[in-house]
């Protein structure tokens, strides 16, 4: 790099104006060439879990020690999350673009060997199309990949976050630029108030409407005013946002700078949990570099516009997604929630007019800027513009992170993105929106995935987890899950929150146990409906959302339970018992050998038996039997 | 001042009233736990929430906090409000079944028995957190603290360890609404000599 700032003869990188920008991006792009090969190689976390810093290693070592007969010395880029996260590590290979899936250090050699010096494809590494048993070479050819559009992820698993000269080259902070050089600050809002985009952190309130009262809540109060990021992303099974951090965070920091200059913000804060090591470490390099090369601080691209901003940790409290949770907990106090009758944007944070916006929103910000308003307004549907980006996970084949167009069906998302059930049945429900979100069954899998459908079906977009459950899944258990979590999150300020959690819990605690009457489902609605409507914040006033819904599709196995004594689903330990089915048990002794509580019977080779006054109702023997004989009633 | 309307009653109120106490000025009852005029208003236990109509549109917002403004049609015996407040009650009763004065305001709204059992049969305390916002802001001591969070909440002295900054002025126990901090008192004063000394000297 530093050749580059010389021979731009540059105050060391530091951009003045958006020519010099453009002037930049040109002469990386021409300093690189397009036919190097280049093995990508995806670093997200889920990535990194399954050792993906360990098949980088490998190749490093690969290609240093053994001194390839390649005319081109390959290079090595790690990126953020690709999102087919059940394939990981995935590695692709460029340009050709071959595309390799559950990548292992051993296989490196052989990719090295095959692909980088004889340009041929190692076939067992491809992507088999589950349907037609095809092997697919490319990225885009994919199903996963070629059914979504990537808009707000089109950067991520391609560039290095932490090098800003690869965003700079994929047209990174050229909506800052086009916003300081050709726009007024009224102008963005006005831009942000025609795309039509909806917040992405759950409750799809207009972005463009909140800038916009902000605009007139200054004009009352005058400035400071704050522009802060809600990256406490804490959704059970989500991972949108921590994905975005670590794969494009110049693109979060570019749309906050963005807001900060439309609403004439000086300081800006960017929240993000504590767990999210990775994206915190992202984002401090980004700010860095963006400091560096004048794209933060004083005098952004020498537009007299000044604006910087710190990163705040969560310490780990779910309730501090909560907005007005996150701005005491920036404060310094507590993170509990204060009562909401002045909304943020009036008195946010230090008592100042403060947006709020997820990271999410934030990222979709600089598309908007820089492809217009009414580019993005035609994405999506009326009233729920531009894309999605969802966590896929639960039982789905492939789990992993998708962005489609808002109004593409539950359906289309679960079956033909995520490739529908692993054993092939259809699923039984999806929960959208988290703990505060609800079960959609699948007789509304056509249902449009937009703000306003969701709500409709009793359940909400939330920040984009999407569960999938199928038929070995309880919906009382799954009640059960959300609220053991949301009574551990709870703040403990408001009664209804504090003590009805823990109450509504104890009712479905009852019915799993096979105790309860219809009454109890009344019991259950009705304290619902109190808690919905006496809590102090969102997390209490949604929190009786998954218990509601599942009421409303599944009342039936509710009933199932307490009048017939039976959990439908196999699930709930009290009312199922294990049995060995004789005609399939082929006396393995594998069962036996595994049970913990040592209560399975039978010579080898003869039909094994549970003791049920025993049996902990485990399910190992289920789990090991490899002839499945082992069956719930 | 400002004009506005509860259960059909035109009421008037200053710039900068709730609607707790426009009401409670024109003589409308509205239940309430952790409000005390002494201290600020903290809209934790959600007894006072009163329903906001508009047309077809309507809301539930806690009275004590909800700052007045022209024109509001505020309700404050609707089904939605009773349902509250009925569950509420339940809970509380089952939470602070020792406290005569939670069954005496529960039964002044008909909530007399509890489908819940309680956890802790001596419990009085429901963490409405007054004590601690009297010593925080008429005592100016922070002797008392909320600790823990979530379903663990209570009240205790600051990181668990008896304090000897109280005076034992008693300004917690007075504005206590359920007569738990009488008990909880000598667990939080720890020797208030050093306090009373100072005190003293000055």
């Amino acid at each position: 790099m530093p050749n580059l700032s010389t021979a731009l003869k540059m105050d060391p990188w530091r951009l003045q104006s958006g020519e010099e920008l453009n002037r930049l991006r040109a002469q990386i792009i021409a300093g690189r060439d397009p036919q190097r090969p280049e093995i990508i190689i995806c670093h997200g976390t889920g990535c990194l879990a399954n050792g993906s810093d360990k098949v980088a290693k490998a190749f490093r070592a690969a290609l240093e020690g053994k001194g390839i007969q390649a005319k081109v010395m390959p290079g090595i880029k790690t990126t953020g999350c690709h999102g087919f996260c059940s394939r990981g590590p995935l590695v692709i290979i460029r340009p050709q673009g071959l595309f390799y899936q559950r990548v292992k250090p051993k296989d490196v050699e052989e990719i090295v060997d095959h692909t980088l010096v004889h340009g041929k494809a190692v076939e067992r590494l491809l992507y088999k199309d589950p349907s037609s048993g095809d092997l697919i070479f490319n990225e885009g050819e994919i199903p996963f990949y070629k059914l979504q559009q990537r808009i707000v992820l089109h950067n991520i698993g391609k560039i290095d976050p932490t090098d800003i000269t690869d965003t700079i080259a994929a047209g990174g902070y050229q909506a800052l630029a086009k916003a300081l050089t050709t726009m007024t600050p009224e102008q963005v809002v006005a831009e942000m108030e025609k795309s039509g985009l909806r917040g992405r952190g759950g409750a799809g309130f207009p972005t463009g409407r909140k800038w916009r009262s902000a605009l007139q809540a200054i004009k009352k109060k005058g400035r400071p005013v704050y522009v802060v990021v809600n990256g406490d992303e804490g959704d059970p099974g989500a991972f949108m946002d921590r994905t975005i951090m670590e794969g494009d965070p110049h693109a979060v920091l570019e749309g906050l700078i963005i807001g900060a200059y439309a609403l004439g913000a000086a300081q800006g804060y960017l929240y993000v949990r504590a767990e999210y090591p990775l994206a915190i470490r992202h984002l401090e390099i980004a700010m860095h570099q963006a400091r560096e090369y004048g794209l933060l601080g004083e005098n952004i691209l020498n537009s007299g516009f000044s604006f910087d901003a710190r990163i705040n940790r969560g310490a780990g409290a779910f309730v501090c997604g909560e907005s007005t949770a996150l701005f005491t907990s920036i404060e310094g106090k507590p993170g509990n929630p204060r009562p909401k009758y002045v909304r943020s944007v009036e008195e946010g944070l230090w008592g100042r007019p403060t947006v709020l916006n997820n990271v999410e929103t934030w990222a979709n910000v600089p598309l908007i800027i820089e492809r217009g308003a009414d580019w993005y307004a035609g994405l999506g549907v009326p009233h729920s513009t531009g894309t999605k980006v969802f966590s896929l996970v639960g039982k789905v084949n492939n789990v992993g992170l998708v962005e489609v167009p808002m109004g593409v069906s539950m359906a289309h998302i679960v079956e033909q993105i995520g490739g529908g059930v692993p054993d092939g049945k259809p699923f039984k429900a999806v929960q959208t929106g988290g703990p505060s979100g609800g079960c959609i069954p699948y007789s509304l899998k056509d249902t449009p995935v937009d703000f306003d459908s969701l709500t409709a079906a009793g359940s909400m977009m939330g920040s984009g987890a999407m569960i999938v459950m199928d038929h070995t899944d309880c919906v009382v258990d799954v009640g059960r899950y959300f609220l053991r979590f949301l009574e551990e999150e709870s703040c403990g300020k408001c009664l209804p929150c504090r003590l009805g959690l823990t109450r509504l819990r104890e009712i479905l605690d009852n019915f799993s146990q096979g105790v309860g009457s219809e009454k109890d489902i009344e019991d259950l609605t009705s304290l619902s409906q109190a808690i919905q409507d006496g809590a102090l914040c969102a997390l209490g006033s949604s929190a009786p959302n998954p218990v509601l819904t599942t009421i409303r599709y599944f009342r039936e196995e509710y009933l199932a339970h307490v009048q017939e004594h039976k959990c439908p689903a196999g699930v709930c330990k009290d009312l199922i018992t294990y049995g060995i089915d004789p005609e399939r048990c082929t006396g393995c002794m594998n069962c036996a050998r595994q049970c913990p509580a040592q209560c399975i019977t039978g010579k080898k080779k003869t039909a094994h038996v549970i003791d049920t006054h025993k049996c902990l109702r485990c399910g190992i023997c289920k789990e090991t039997c490899k002839f499945d004989a082992v069956f719930i009633s | 001042m400002i004009t506005f309307k509860i259960d059909g009653q035109q009421v008037k109120a200053r710039p900068g009233w709730t609607v707790l106490e426009t009401a409670r000025e024109h003589g409308i009852e509205i239940p309430t736990l952790c409000f005390h005029p002494a201290v600020s208003a903290s809209g934790a236990c959600r007894l006072c929430m009163v329903e906001l109509r508009e047309g077809t549109w309507s809301k539930l917002v806690a009275s004590c906090i909800y700052p007045v403004a022209e024109g509001l049609q505020v309700h404050t015996d609707t089904e939605r409000v009773r349902n509250v407040r009925r569950w509420v009650l339940e809970m509380l009763l089952a939470a602070c079944p020792a406290s005569p004065e939670i069954a005496a305001l529960a039964a002044k709204y008909d909530v007399v028995r509890t489908r819940f059992t309680s956890h802790d049969p001596d419990q009085t305390c429901m963490v409405c957190g007054l004590c601690a916002r009297v010593c925080d802001e008429v005592v100016g001591l922070s002797a008392i603290a909320i600790v823990d969070r979530g379903v663990h909440k209570r009240v205790g002295a600051p990181f668990a360890k008896p304090t000897d900054i109280c005076v034992a002025c008693g300004s917690c126990v007075t504005v206590c609404p359920t007569g738990a901090m009488q008990a909880i008192f000598d667990s939080v004063r720890g020797e208030p000599t050093t306090a009373l000394t100072q005190l003293a000297a000055q």
